[in-house]
């Protein structure tokens, strides 16, 4: 399975493409694309919303449903889609 | 400190002023993001993995406690509570919206800090020796010349558009703490017979995927020519740079491909034509400047090594920090304090809203109201009287800022790696994580003593990978992330490039690979050695045999 | 296409016949590096104004010699990124003494137009709609500049010692 990502422009936000053209911010919210026609559509779209300076970058990338969860497939993309694997505040250790 | 007059006010109100426009631009589609990427590159403004990423720069390291506050402010107000110091002293922003970025710009001219040409393929920020004008050791204060080289170098009309990136590093002590064979232009004060200060130029160092330290193009430079001969430089630079290749444009790769003689015949033969132009600088330019940089009042003091002595003696956790974290101060009287931000387990630079705020009021209390920032991204307070020092370090306990480790194993450089970076291709700040939770012993550590790691998380070396004592780089393979170590790097007066020890491992083998680099070391040193006396002497064999012997090494995939 | 000099749109006298077989026998032209060096002779007797174009790989050192048969020196910024010409126009008016016109030519936009002003560069060829417009905005931004140029601006550092 693929999804769409992309950064706003307005804010640089990651978002995600859904069902409706939209962009989302949850990666559970946005489209999921089964086929390669689907993929290509969308990629489609998301190119129009780049001439129409709603987001830059988008792309494609493969997700895996872990548990009902959606899960990017590759680890740059888990942590666009969920943040930094690193707190700022060490864990355990307590701090301000 | 260096305050703004009138000129420098209005320049950077411009600016700002000039960047709404381009945003708007961009916003409403004038602009496209092919054209606007380098407009707001040289606004300090990345798209990240996450959003847009805001470098802001510290003049050559150079802060007081109100920039700092602002620094909070801009963190709370626009951003998730805390910032990044980097190894250019710059603080960086993570997650900044693009629309909010000229008021952000505006609030910063407020206190007199900028984000102009924080990146770009422009001249970017210019650093410095962290202890400028109080290092015991300096022969002159380069400050005033980091000065006329910031303004000479904000919205060169002519070099704005340069091939590739280019970074200038200046030091006035023979004890170089600011990597300056490192950079595309590096400035060495010396003194010469007479008593006259003069500069050493340097040029074609930098790390990245093609690492070079510097040639030295000019041995004497005297300063009322600094202008003129960086003008050569960034103009034949510009002119004959590669821009075919973005990975072989920066100035040592053409430096390295003609040979510095051709270099150095181009830049001088344009120099004579403009030496003598209105690029030299008048005295009268250097001494309002320097009225700046004059020393504070400091009062009249003695240094009080019997009184610490015994407070030493009584705390040893007092005594380790005093060992580790204290430098010598020109005047009697006062030290330096360096200020640690790698309590284990933290992302190195980091630094939250409120301890930003904390530190400035420590700043006010006990430092005349200055902070430097230094390029192992730790902070430094340069004016701290020597009988304040005990309360100073039970202060700066409260905020975790006081681990007696700088210059040592868990001191470690790192760049954000792929948690933040659209460059990065695996995490770094989890290693620095993990080895400075492996080396807590502060008695370990003390033993131990100089011994630099850099970890970075691509080729392109943010991390100063090459001349880490120990160097880190991570790599990806087949989607795997694992960590390539070097051994011997140096980016002191006496610069190296690290060497390669074997084959890359997976991260959690790190820590273990760099105790045994340390046993080795401790096993084999001779009285008074540092890490890296030892490391030239004995070579990487012992080393390579150590980490990779069939007894200790587990399968790797 | 639109010029823009002396802050006013103006008809193009000068023909641009880079690249053509033939160079017209008069009237004002502009021909590329290679045409002037095989017709050197022939374009020097002219009595209409001759202009070169240089791409952003040729250097003006290699019509250094050749300046004062020259009304014109075209400079190509093949993209906007590619900031060689600004480095080319300062030599002009700097070491050559070039006081003819210096214009600029290929991915000339807006935002990048105050720093061709300031390098010597005194005509515009602008991909807009609006070039003067353009030209206004550019000028507006600043009126500090930190380093002098070609231009003749007195630097912050000139102002401020001025009486000194």
């Amino acid at each position: 399975m693929q999804m769409i990502i992309a950064n706003r422009l307005i804010d640089g936000r990651v978002v995600f493409l859904d069902d409706s053209g939209g962009w989302v911010n949850e990666i559970a919210d946005g489209s999921l694309l089964v086929s390669q026609q689907d993929a290509a559509e969308q990629l489609n779209a998301a190119q129009r919303a780049v001439e129409e300076n709603e987001v830059v970058d988008p792309y494609l990338i493969d997700v895996a449903a872990d548990g009902g969860r959606r899960r990017p497939v590759l680890v740059r993309e888990r942590i666009r889609a969920f943040g930094p694997s690193v707190g700022l505040v060490p864990q355990g250790l307590g701090g301000n | 400190m260096y305050r703004y007059d009138e000129f420098d006010h209005k320049l950077v109100a411009e600016r700002a002023r000039q960047f709404r426009r381009q945003v708007k631009r961009r916003l409403s589609g004038e602009l496209t993001e092919d054209q606007f990427k380098p407009l707001r590159l040289m606004n300090g403004l990345y798209m990240q993995l996450h959003a847009y990423m805001l470098r802001v720069n510290v003049p050559y390291g150079s802060l007081s406690s109100r920039q700092l506050r602002k620094f909070a402010h801009i963190a709370r107000t626009y951003d998730r509570d805390f910032g990044h110091f980097t190894t250019r002293q710059n603080i960086q922003f993570n997650w900044i919206k693009l629309e909010e970025v000229p008021d952000i710009l505006e609030e910063l001219a407020e206190v007199e800090v900028t984000a102009i040409q924080s990146s770009g393929n422009c001249v970017r920020n210019i650093t410095s020796d962290h202890y400028a004008g109080r290092a015991r050791d300096e022969l002159a204060d380069p400050r005033v010349y980091c000065e006329l080289l910031r303004q000479y170098t904000i919205l060169n009309p002519e070099f704005s558009y340069l091939p590739r990136k280019f970074k200038i590093a200046l030091t006035g002590s023979p004890r170089d703490r600011a990597a300056v064979a490192l950079h595309d232009i590096g400035l060495r004060m010396h003194r010469n017979e007479a008593g006259e200060i003069g500069f050493e130029v340097l040029v074609g160092g930098g790390q990245g995927r093609t690492p070079f330290i510097a040639h030295t193009i000019r041995e004497w430079l005297a300063p009322e020519h600094l202008l003129s001969y960086v003008e050569s430089i960034l103009r034949v630079y510009n002119m004959y740079g590669r821009r075919d290749n973005m990975h072989k444009a920066r100035i040592k790769i053409i430096v390295n491909q003609m040979g510095i003689d051709r270099y150095r015949e181009l830049v001088e033969a344009d120099w004579e034509q403009i030496r003598d132009s209105v690029l030299k600088v008048p005295q009268a330019e250097v001494d309002r400047i320097n009225a700046y940089f004059a020393p504070p009042e400091y009062e009249c003091l003695a240094d009080i090594p019997d009184e610490l002595n015994d407070v030493r003696a009584r705390i040893p956790e007092f005594d380790q920090w005093m060992a580790a974290n204290v430098a010598e101060h020109r005047i009697p009287g006062y030290s330096i304090v360096n200020l640690s931000l790698k309590a284990p387990g933290m992302p190195p630079g980091d630094m939250t809203a409120d301890t930003m705020d904390a530190v400035a009021d420590l700043a006010d209390r006990y430092s005349l109201d200055e902070i430097r920032v230094n390029h192992r991204q730790n902070l430094s307070f340069v004016d701290v009287r020597q009988r304040d020092l005990f309360t100073l370090w039970k202060e700066l306990k409260l905020h975790d800022l006081a681990t007696p480790n700088i210059q040592s194993v868990s001191d470690i450089i790192c760049c954000p790696g792929l948690d933040y970076c659209n460059l990065a291709n695996s995490r770094s700040i989890p290693v620095a994580q993990d080895l400075s939770r492996h080396f807590v012993d502060v008695d370990h550590l003390a033993l131990v003593g100089d011994f630099t790691i850099n970890i970075s998380g691509c080729m392109n070396a943010c991390g100063h990978h090459h001349v880490g004592n120990v160097g880190i780089l991570g790599v990806n393979k087949r989607g795997k992330e694992f960590f390539q170590l070097t051994l011997g790097g140096s980016s002191d007066e006496n610069a190296a490039l690290g060497d390669r020890l074997g084959r890359a491992l997976p991260q959690d083998e790190v820590p273990a690979a760099v105790e045994t680099i340390v046993d080795t070391y401790l096993a084999m040193r001779l009285d008074g050695e540092r890490f890296l006396d030892t490391y030239r002497r004995v070579g990487i064999e012992p080393f390579k045999q150590a980490v990779y012997s069939p007894v200790q090494t587990r399968a790797v995939a | 296409m639109a010029l823009v000099k002396n802050n006013a749109m103006i008809d193009d006298p000068f023909v641009d016949v880079t690249g053509q077989e033939t160079i017209p026998a008069d009237g004002p032209v502009i021909v590329d590096l290679h045409q002037w060096q095989s017709h050197r002779e022939q374009l020097t007797q002219r009595t209409d104004p001759v202009g070169v174009r240089l791409r952003s790989d040729q250097p003006p050192e290699l019509i250094a010699g050749d300046l004062e048969s020259l009304a014109l020196v075209a400079l190509e910024f093949p993209v906007f990124r590619d900031g060689r010409a600004y480095s080319y126009a300062r030599l002009l008016r700097g070491q050559y003494r070039f006081d003819g016109e210096i214009r600029a030519v290929g991915d000339v936009l807006l935002e990048q137009l105050h720093f061709m002003e300031r390098t010597g560069f005194d005509a515009f060829e602008l991909q807009s709609d609006d070039p003067l417009g353009d030209l206004q905005v550019a000028s507006a931004d600043f009126d500090v500049w930190y380093q002098p140029a070609a231009d003749g601006r007195l630097s912050a550092m000139q102002l401020r010692h001025q009486s000194d």
